[in-house]
């Protein structure tokens, strides 16, 4: 007979550290910033109009969180509706002539410093969220597409003989096998886009794409840096949490093979 | 039934055939072995049946399960592919499906509900020996003899009357290859599949085929006959070197220890008087002998010298004898386990470990005689 055990009691020391150390840790530092906030401020300073009194200070700060969360979510987001499906096709008979090109465009976005990209579609697309949202987007597609087919790559060769031995449509080969087996890679290029695209989204206040960077460009010419301050550091609690939560979704959908 | 008439392949881009005009049929429940050096096509032959390859030229016919010859290369491969059992030697079982998702597949499919493919695969576990407990794990917690046993356990979970197996044992250590082999022979006892078996071991196909077909390097069949035929009768100097010089010994792998054991052997009964025992022992002028019991059981043997002045009855006085042979065992076998052995003869018992005979080295020699004389008739 196999012991029932509860939930609970299966829940170790190690589990409770892994799932509250880094959100307790960056609920710390976002708590100390807010306090640092309600320190007084010298009225009508320029950091004044942004960061304002505490009140309505830390609604601009909360705008700024939000504004950074759209360009980052609706980037990825398009990302890897744009990336998954070119991974895939790169790797399918017939299209892997065309990896190469695809590969080296999606290179191209890569490479090519993130500041000149938005100062480059600026000049195409004007200023405001939609061009960082494109700019954002292109930067993100390497990670995605070069992982999508590296993962599609690795699946054993073997399992997928026996898969068509079998009588596995390609489809089915693609679905069932090659697309659950490629996910941790997959994932993990997902995951590395998401993040980068935290920090490169501060780039986007250039632009007037808004989010934390405003905070960021608007002090340095100002010399204030409890702004610079503020935009810096919840810009990387961002990136820590957006990397901790995808680091948590990927352990409950990817299939470990230990 | 699988027939192959006039199969060649040309890859492209090459001019050689990777595989010559191969003709040959493998008659229902046999197992034919395709055997040859590497990069002989053996594999080639095998994958076209099931049109994981398309051949350049010929034509190749199944037997379903109505009872009809169907031309492969007519067929949906997809509808065909689901009809024919498939193994490969790296066996590759889903790692991300459980062991009742991996032998489930093709009855999946087949569109079978869950309970249907649920029953197919505990019996499945059980042919193969293995707990049904199994069902829930992920290939990576079984050992490589597990995951082989699943194999071939998934390739025949929809009961598909034909079989194509690529090796299935080539990646296993020598002690459970012998077993699976072993294994896999029994079961093929009862489920009468027809099978085409590529191996690149001489004695691998020997011991599993039925009928053996021998490919040489050009993908041209040199011969296509049943193992004893192609030891005693090889058609050309290819296949003498193929099979190798100790061809003989390798007929042993043919005989079973019960054609050549002593079927009436000399035997004591557990309950006799140390008395009887030796007047019998007398009688026959034996110095040892087997002792069984009143179900024919081995019980050990005793000797001359143990009983010389003694009284009461044998059990006290046996010896408990380590090893007997099952009745199964081919002659290659069993001389090894009596050269390894001090005593001179050794007991058969059947599955249920009743003796039914004894052998001995002198046995397996006049067992060899007979196969060496029987070829010299022919050649003259």
């Amino acid at each position: 007979m196999e012991e029932k055990t509860s939930f609970w009691s299966r829940i170790t020391f190690s589990d409770i550290v892994d799932w509250t150390l880094i959100p307790i840790l960056m609920v710390g530092v976002v708590i100390s910033v807010y306090i640092w906030l309600l320190l007084p401020i010298e009225p009508g300073s320029m950091e004044a109009n942004i960061i304002g009194d505490p009140v309505s200070g830390f609604s601009n700060v909360w705008a700024a969180v939000l504004q950074h969360l759209k360009l980052i979510g609706i980037s990825s987001v398009l990302a890897i509706l744009a990336a998954v499906p070119a991974g895939i096709l790169i790797t399918r008979e017939g299209f892997r002539d065309f990896a190469d090109i695809i590969l080296g465009v999606a290179n191209f976005g890569q490479s090519v410093p993130s500041i000149a990209i938005l100062a480059l579609f600026m000049g195409i697309m004007g200023i405001g969220a939609p061009t960082a949202i494109f700019a954002l987007w292109l930067y993100a597609l390497l990670p995605i597409v070069r992982n999508t087919a590296t993962g599609i790559d690795e699946v054993s060769a073997d399992v997928i003989e026996a898969a068509r031995g079998m009588g596995l449509t390609n489809r089915q080969i693609l679905f069932d096998i090659e697309l659950p087996l490629s996910f941790p890679v997959m994932f993990a290029g997902i995951r590395t886009a998401s993040v980068i695209n935290v920090g490169t989204a501060a780039l986007g206040a250039f632009i007037g794409a808004g989010g934390l960077g405003n905070f960021i460009i608007t002090g340095i010419p100002l010399s204030r840096e409890r702004m610079i301050l503020i935009g810096a550091i919840l810009t990387a609690v961002m990136a820590v949490m957006v990397d901790w939560i995808l680091g948590k979704i990927e352990d409950r959908l990817v299939f470990r093979r230990e | 039934m699988i027939k192959l008439e006039h199969v060649t392949k040309i890859y492209p881009g090459t001019t050689s055939p990777a595989v010559d005009d191969l003709s040959f049929t493998v008659p229902t429940g046999e197992i034919c072995t395709i055997v040859g050096p590497s990069g002989c096509g053996k594999t080639t032959t095998m994958k076209m049946v099931n049109r994981l390859i398309e051949p350049t030229d010929g034509e190749i016919y199944v037997l379903n399960e109505r009872g009809e010859m169907q031309n492969v290369l007519e067929m949906d491969p997809i509808i065909l592919r689901r009809n024919i059992g498939y193994v490969i030697q790296q066996i590759g079982l889903f790692p991300h499906r459980t062991i009742l998702q991996n032998m489930g597949t093709v009855p999946k499919l087949l569109e079978w509900d869950n309970t249907r493919i649920r029953s197919r695969a505990e019996e499945l576990l059980d042919m193969m020996n293995m707990p049904h407990e199994f069902l829930d794990r992920y290939p990576h917690e079984l050992s490589g003899g597990q995951r082989q046993r699943i194999g071939v356990a998934r390739a025949m979970a929809s009961d598909p009357p034909v079989m194509l197996m690529d090796e299935p044992f080539g990646a296993i250590d020598p002690i459970n290859r012998n077993l699976l082999q072993n294994e896999f022979l029994r079961l093929q006892q009862e489920i009468k599949k027809t099978i085409l078996f590529v191996t690149h071991d001489i004695d691998e196909a020997i011991k599993m085929g039925d009928k053996i077909a021998i490919l040489n390097a050009n993908g041209q069949l040199e011969q296509y006959d049943s193992p004893a035929k192609i030891l005693s009768e090889p058609a050309n100097e290819f296949i003498e070197d193929f099979v190798g010089a100790d061809r003989t010994l390798k007929q042993l792998n043919l005989i079973r220890v019960e054609e050549v054991m002593d079927k009436k052997p000399f035997l004591l009964q557990s309950t006799q008087s140390v008395e009887e025992a030796l007047k019998a022992m007398d009688e026959k002028g034996q110095d040892y002998a087997y002792v069984v019991d009143s179900d024919r059981r081995l019980q050990g043997y005793v000797s001359r010298k143990d009983l010389k002045g003694k009284s009461g009855w044998i059990d006290e006085y046996t010896t408990t004898a380590a090893t007997s042979l099952p009745i199964t065992m081919n002659l290659r076998d069993a001389l090894s386990e009596m050269l390894m052995v001090d005593y001179s003869t050794i007991c058969v018992v059947d599955n249920r470990d009743r003796v039914r005979g004894t052998v001995n080295t002198a046995m397996v020699q006049e067992a060899l005689m007979e196969t060496h004389s029987s070829e010299r008739r022919e050649e003259v």
